[in-house]
């Protein structure tokens, strides 16, 4: 076992795959110079055949990762900011995502479509701190969002070897943290959700960055209230059936998301929970405020999930589920 | 004109005289982009290709994909929407692809196909072939960002991909005129890549200029782009027949008619072949309507079967 921290984790994924196949390479830009931090090494070892830097044409470099894997190879793009992929929404949703259907099962897209730093980074404003995960899971495409350096790992390897596009968001809050990773680390299934702390009273869902929220108001309420943590790693396909077994018996949930309000993973996971579980109190969501990210660092914070509100979320489905 | 030639551009204009009828008797749902008029583009360009070479096509792609060696039988069946077709029924016209011929498949968007194109050249050079990717636009697909995009990356990296712009004159109903500034060969040669103006009603020229740039892509000399003028004398799509629309007259299309690729073609052939030819490609196409109307349709809980390689299933819609 070795302490890392979260982004080189995700960069030993990459580099354990390309040197298991010689068929990935990654793209994007500034990755010759790992300016994100993700490629650092990775010319030096395989060379400029596997790792292009691309010119700012981010709609083209998605497509010309959807012609590599429909020649045979594997693609992981990286996108240097999360909002680049609005610009390639159409490459990937209306493209990559539904050519395999379009072809009636001709087309395989092994595509990753990677974004190390997603989310606010304090003080990037409105157009570099989105979230948009909530847009490719409304379109089914496969994604995932790692809160560990294990899982990061894990879930890199299993993005690479999937035969679908899949997105990867490392969220920017996220990277700070260290954690362990075997010796000879094993890939983390796509579609598999993890519980990171057992209770009895209160399911709280919490993804990417904000697992490490939940976690630490769980160890502060914890003569209070007995919190399980729910971390889904992958928010398409949904582990509902996790979800089941954990509200089945805390029968209280509580959902912390950083898309916005509005037709957000939290509303899909609550929504679900009302037709299909048994839920003593009302459910309760924690988002972003339906807005834009302002620039100055009061107002950042003020749109975004905080502790303090997960904290009187879950006091407040406690306190309904007892009355 | 040599006999397949003629042949395979005679097909590609029966096939869609007959696709129109079938769309007029509602046994094509939808619409579909015909390309008639346009045939001598297709076959010039994909004669010179192996099939081993890709190319992307257009919502107009009937004729790539005939040009490029589909079966009509599978194309027909995947138009009428049965399980015998290409695509399934999952595509229709404009997706439809024969991945193992090469064909990455019409498309939807405008252009948007012209970056796997790339994707793909890339992937034959770093592999060590001497394969080639052709992509297929219009002069409409020639104001797309992202065809732009791949124009700069093909000529920065020397890519072997073949940019044949077809230009017949409209995106749609705007005209050339009122959409595009300057030459289109003008843009090829800012990225400094090789242009050639050619007559999209000559079958041989077309094959002439496409054998030169497939050439030079094979060799690594880099992408080439093609500006094939040429012309549609049926609507923008099947639809447009009812709509009365006034962006172009009937003595424009009789006067691009005269110049009819496939008519040049008969002239300079035995009548005799030319009686031949017309039977096989009837008798052809009379077997692919059999064999796509006697292909079942698709069982309405298949309509997700497709969606992911790894057999994931979609969400249902519907609570339960």
């Amino acid at each position: 076992m070795t302490a890392v921290r979260y982004l080189p984790a995700v960069g030993r994924a990459l580099r354990d795959e390309m040197a298991a196949d010689p068929n990935v390479f990654v793209i994007g830009e500034d990755v010759r110079e790992s300016l994100r931090g993700v490629t650092r090494g990775l010319l030096e070892e395989f060379g400029p055949d596997r790792v292009l830097d691309m010119p700012i044409s981010e709609q083209m470099f998605t497509g010309f990762a959807t012609g590599a894997a429909l020649a045979g190879r594997r693609c992981v793009v990286e996108y240097q900011i999360p909002a680049l992929l609005y610009i390639s929404f159409e490459q990937i949703v209306n493209q990559a995502q539904k050519l395999r259907l379009m072809t009636g099962g001709q087309a395989t897209v092994p595509v990753v479509y990677l974004v190390p730093g997603s989310g606010a980074r304090a003080g990037l404003a409105a157009q570099h701190s989105d979230h948009p995960y909530s847009f490719f899971l409304h379109a089914g495409v496969k994604t995932v969002l790692p809160s560990t350096p294990a899982d990061a790992y894990g879930l890199m390897l299993s993005a690479i070897r999937d035969d679908d596009p899949v997105l990867y968001f490392a969220p920017a809050a996220a990277l700070p943290v260290r954690g362990e990773l075997p010796n000879d680390p094993e890939p983390v299934p796509i579609g598999s959700a993890r519980i990171h702390r057992s209770g009895t009273d209160v399911t709280v869902v919490a993804v990417g960055h904000l697992v490490h929220d939940a976690l630490a108001v769980a160890e502060e309420l914890e003569h209070e209230v007995s919190i399980e943590v729910f971390d889904p790693r992958t928010l398409y396909p949904f582990d509902w059936e996790l979800l089941r077994e954990s509200v089945g018996h805390t029968r209280r949930l509580v959902v912390v998301d950083d898309s916005n309000r509005t037709c957000g993973l939290a509303a899909e996971i609550v929504a679900t929970a009302a037709e299909e579980m048994e839920l003593e109190a009302r459910p309760r969501r924690i988002t972003r405020t339906d807005a834009p990210v302002a620039f100055a660092l009061e107002l950042e914070r003020a749109v975004l999930p905080s502790r303090d509100q997960i904290v009187a979320a879950v006091r407040a489905a406690v306190a309904e589920g007892r009355s | 004109v040599n006999e397949d030639l003629y042949h395979t551009m005679l097909l590609i204009r029966r096939f869609e005289e007959r696709v129109v009828d079938l769309v007029n008797a509602n046994e094509i749902a939808g619409v579909t982009h015909e390309y008639v008029g346009q045939e001598a583009v297709a076959v010039g360009v994909c004669t010179s290709l192996r099939s081993d070479d890709v190319i992307t096509s257009t919502h107009r792609g009937h004729g790539h994909l005939i040009a490029k060696g589909a079966d009509v039988g599978g194309m027909m069946a995947e138009l009428l929407g049965r399980v015998d077709g290409l695509n399934r029924g999952r595509g229709g016209s404009m997706h439809i692809a024969d991945l193992g011929i090469g064909i990455y498949g019409a498309n939807g968007i405008v252009a948007a196909g012209a970056p796997f194109a790339a994707g793909a050249a890339w992937s034959f050079r770093v592999a060590g072939s001497d394969r080639a990717a052709v992509t297929f636009f219009g002069d409409g697909g020639a104001n797309q960002g992202i065809l732009h995009e791949t124009m700069n990356v093909a000529a920065l990296w020397g890519l072997p991909l073949v940019f044949v712009c077809e230009n017949n004159g409209y995106a749609v109903t705007l005209s050339q005129e009122r959409s595009t500034a300057g030459s289109l060969a003008d843009r090829a040669a800012a990225y400094g890549m090789a242009a050639e103006d050619v007559d999209g009603m000559n079958v041989d020229s077309v094959f002439e200029a496409a054998s030169r740039a497939v050439g030079r892509a094979r060799k690594g000399g880099g992408p080439t782009f093609l500006e094939c003028r040429t012309y549609r004398y049926f609507g923008h799509h099947t639809a447009e027949r009812t709509m009365k629309l006034t962006y172009r007259s009937d003595e424009e299309i009789e006067r691009w008619r005269l110049r009819d690729p496939i008519v040049a073609a008969q002239a300079s052939l035995d009548p005799g072949v030319v009686q031949r030819i017309r039977a096989e490609v009837e008798s052809q196409l009379d077997d692919a309507i059999a064999f796509a109307r006697k292909s079942p349709r698709p069982e309405p809980a298949d309509a997700v079967e497709y969606v992911y390689a790894s057999g994931l299933t979609p969400r249902s819609g519907v609570s339960g």
